[in-house]
């Protein structure tokens, strides 16, 4: 028997009147999704100057005086966790989970419209409070991104008062918007589908969203229990990671603590981190490939059970991040084990989009040009996770450039663009209009050619033993001359890259105002979020009747039916059903 | 990191064990029109605020099981006094067992559409946890006055912070059971909080199992 749920009622949700009601406090799941991109947007802005500041002083070391070691060190901090926690994280998520998953399933709002709009005030209230370290004495905090204790709270490391504070703050803040969040995208995609949309009809966007959602859940209070210890020993003198020490000639009053302690919780929520970004990435650019080429998408109940896969896997991968911490030899050798294991469903996704392509009518569009691009670099960056997930691999290249390197291919560059990408793809749908082709195609190629100028490079560097973390190389003996070259190139190929953004951004305000009207489902495609009655969508989103599904989301290039896709919505015919069905 | 990955294998083994049910056998590329009876729209019957709980318990369940991981972890290093915990413990544990039952006769009773059983029941239910907190409160002003800081041992440590975690926890079941404990002196309709009635006392039931676990853990260490 099936039960209606409350978001399913029409007259239960709140229709406000005013601007405010609409568009500040409200609880329309497409303006929380608005609000969430907007805020991530403007807190990434923040990061990717921050890196600008990182790459003048490596490509020009000593010109810049107002780049002294410890805003290097707080640059890169607050770099690393603005982009990976509160831009990528909240921009999947908070951002294309909130627009697609309600849209998507065929539901007029998210479950708990009220604690939704909760989620994003909490948010914003997150990023104000990491962004306020910034005016603190002393500035945030410049214990590099995973803010290892003891450093991290020790005198000597800047913003080891205030700015760590505001940092754990922030981050316990960020866990509770994420929970109000997440029981939201998890409860609606369970619960309010409409009638036909079963769970294998649904879009894998929805698929990587919702896994992507229950990783968090489950891995998020991992960090929340690291900074609420590491907060207790800043503040209250505990030891539950603070070992006996002595800073700047003073004995502390702690003694016991396990630094290695927080890395392990650190850690336990940090890798499944990198499958909470990627997770909503493999979603929605398999639906970009599959709708941009015209065709099924192969493999996809392999798909569903590889994202499953991949977020089951991801639980016991932690340690390979620790390899340099020291660990029983036993361990490692699991970890690598389970670290390569979880190679075998990702690379079954990318066998299944390069399937997905071959013989597919490939319209190489801006959106379809990321997906592109993102398996490229997808691949880049996962198979130098191959090398760094062996020990024996791990321990020369950890503390170098290559790791760098490989990180940012991989959670980095990668979900980036498919950001761009699903943003390209979904702007007419929630706006009306175009966003102009030929500056798209310009951000493409700069951003794509240009990460590789930075990235690849920094693999060489990093086999050279570069060390990452370092301030200034100096005039170190066996480093060559041609490692001084890369590190100006790779900066000048940032600030290229950086400026690339921007166009993206005036793309964005312009088409908002003047972009060429958008037609109605503008890219033909199946899924039913682009057969709102409304163009775009109003509040409640279906009108009077929930659509009813008929078929799944992958129904290009059916033979027999005459146009290339038939909405997951269409009824099916005589002229749809025969052998196209299969 | 054993009691988190045991509770983490549980939950994603039930996601696991559920979703082969949904996905076997299902060629959805070959499957067009007619919808079964179990699509038929809402997806499930279980509500939706339901649904929530149950995924809010798994985040708690995470929440805790790393708390005790991180306490199974820290006290293998030697600088770890185990804590001699207060005898008041027993009580407050009792008191909150009387509690979960008393949440379990309000659900009964809502579930027959009797008001004044739901007042009562819930009301005591309600008292009951405040008096936990209140003797957990007690068992920490014991503790200081004994010169257990939170500061002074590690053991101490984690006892003041999984005991504030719990608390805190429980507040947060005590704000929704205010408001129904509200809705109720206004004389409304006991149907309209038949949801509130049965979300407080899985809850309450879930905060009592962790309880008895966390107590049972500060025992036999």
């Amino acid at each position: 028997m099936a039960h209606v749920a409350l978001a399913d009622k029409e007259q239960e949700l709140a229709h406000p009147k005013t601007w405010i009601g609409m568009y500040v406090w409200s609880q329309d799941h497409k303006i929380i999704g608005i609000q969430y991109i907007i805020t991530a947007t403007a807190v990434g802005v923040v990061a990717l100057i921050l890196s600008g500041l990182m790459r003048l002083q490596l490509g020009f070391p000593g010109v810049f005086d107002f780049i002294q070691p410890d805003e290097y060190y707080q640059a890169v901090t607050m770099h690393g966790m603005i982009m990976i926690v509160f831009m990528l994280t909240a921009f999947f998520l908070g951002g294309f989970g909130n627009v697609l998953v309600p849209l998507m399933c065929g539901a007029r709002d998210m479950a708990f419209p009220y604690m939704n709009m909760l989620s994003y005030w909490v948010y914003l209230l997150s990023v104000i409070v990491v962004c306020a370290s910034f005016f603190v004495p002393e500035g945030p905090t410049g214990a590099g991104w995973t803010l290892y204790p003891p450093q991290a709270i020790t005198e000597g490391t800047a913003g080891a008062d205030w700015g760590i504070i505001c940092m754990t703050v922030s981050l316990g803040l960020f866990v509770v918007a994420f929970t109000m969040g997440g029981l939201n995208y998890v409860t609606t995609a369970f619960q309010a589908r409409t009638r036909g949309m079963t769970l294998m009809r649904m879009p894998l966007s929805v698929w990587g969203i919702i896994m992507a959602t229950i990783l968090g859940l489950l891995a998020f209070p991992a960090l929340l229990v690291s900074v609420i210890m590491m907060t207790l020993d800043k503040t209250l003198d505990t030891s539950f990671f603070m070992p006996a020490i002595s800073s700047l000639g003073e004995n502390l009053s702690h003694e016991g603590g396990s630094p290695i302690l927080f890395q392990h919780l650190f850690w336990f929520f940090g890798h499944p981190e990198v499958y909470i970004v990627a997770l909503p990435a493999f979603g929605i650019v398999s639906d970009l490939i599959s709708t941009h080429a015209r065709k099924n998408i192969f493999g996809y109940r392999m798909m569903v059970w590889a994202i499953v896969a991949i977020g089951g896997l991801s639980f016991i991968v932690w340690a390979h991040h620790m390899y340099v911490s020291g660990m029983n030899p036993y361990f490692g050798f699991f970890f690598a084990t389970t670290t390569l294991i979880i190679a075998v469903p990702t690379a079954i996704k990318v066998y299944n989009w390069v399937l997905t392509l071959w013989r597919g009518n490939i319209h190489l569009t801006v959106p379809m040009l990321f997906a592109i691009g993102f398996i490229f670099t997808f691949i880049h960056g996962g198979i130098t996770g191959l090398f760094l997930g062996n020990v024996v691999v791990d321990v020369p290249l950890s503390d170098t450039y290559f790791v760098v390197g490989h990180f940012h291919m991989v959670m980095g560059v990668s979900p980036f663009l498919v950001v761009f990408g699903g943003i390209y793809h979904w702007f007419p749908l929630l706006t009306g209009r175009m966003l102009n082709d030929a500056m798209g195609k310009i951000h493409f190629w700069l951003t794509f050619l240009g990460t590789y100028a930075i990235y690849l490079p920094m693999h060489y560097i990093g086999i050279l033993g570069v060390p990452r973390r370092y301030y200034a190389n100096g005039t170190t003996e066996f480093l060559p001359d041609s490692v001084h070259a890369a590190n100006f190139s790779i900066t000048i190929a940032a600030l290229i890259v950086a400026a690339a953004q921007f166009l993206f951004l005036i793309n964005i305000f312009w088409s908002l105002f003047k972009g060429r009207k958008s037609p109605r489902n503008p890219w033909r495609a199946t899924t039913i979020e682009w057969q709102t009655p409304d163009y775009p969508p109003k509040h409640g989103n279906w009108g009077k009747e929930l659509p009813v599904v008929h078929r799944w989301a992958y129904s290009y290039s059916v033979p027999g039916a005459k146009e290339d896709f038939i909405p997951q919505n269409e009824p099916p015919s005589k002229y749809t059903q025969g052998e196209g069905d299969v | 990191m054993t009691a988190t990955l045991i509770v983490l294998a549980l939950i994603m083994g039930g996601v696991v064990f559920w979703l082969i049910f949904q996905t076997i056998n299902v060629q959805p590329w070959a499957e067009e029109g007619p919808i079964g009876e179990h699509h038929a729209g809402g997806a499930y019957s279980i509500p939706a605020a339901k649904i929530g709980l149950v995924v809010f318990l798994c985040v708690a369940a995470s929440l805790f099981s790393l708390f005790v991981s991180a306490y199974f972890q820290r006290m293998d290093l030697s600088d770890w006094r185990p804590l001699a915990e207060p005898d008041i413990l027993w009580f407050n544990t009792a008191l909150l067992i009387l509690g979960s039952v008393f949440f379990q006769r309000a659900r009964n009773a809502v579930v027959k559409s009797k008001l004044e059983g739901v007042r009562t029941n819930l009301l005591i239910a309600g008292l009951l946890t405040f008096a936990f907190i209140a003797g957990q409160l007690w068992a920490w002003q014991g503790l200081q006055e004994q010169g257990y800081f939170l500061s002074t041992n590690p053991a101490n440590s984690f006892f003041y912070v999984l005991t504030a975690i719990h608390a805190l926890h429980m507040l947060g079941g005590l704000w929704v059971w205010s408001t129904t404990v509200f809705k109720l002196q206004n004389q409304i309709e006991v149907y309209k909080v038949r949801m509130s009635v049965e979300l407080c006392t899985i809850y309450w039931h879930f905060l009592l199992l962790v309880w008895l676990g966390l107590f049972a853990l500060l025992l036999s260490t």
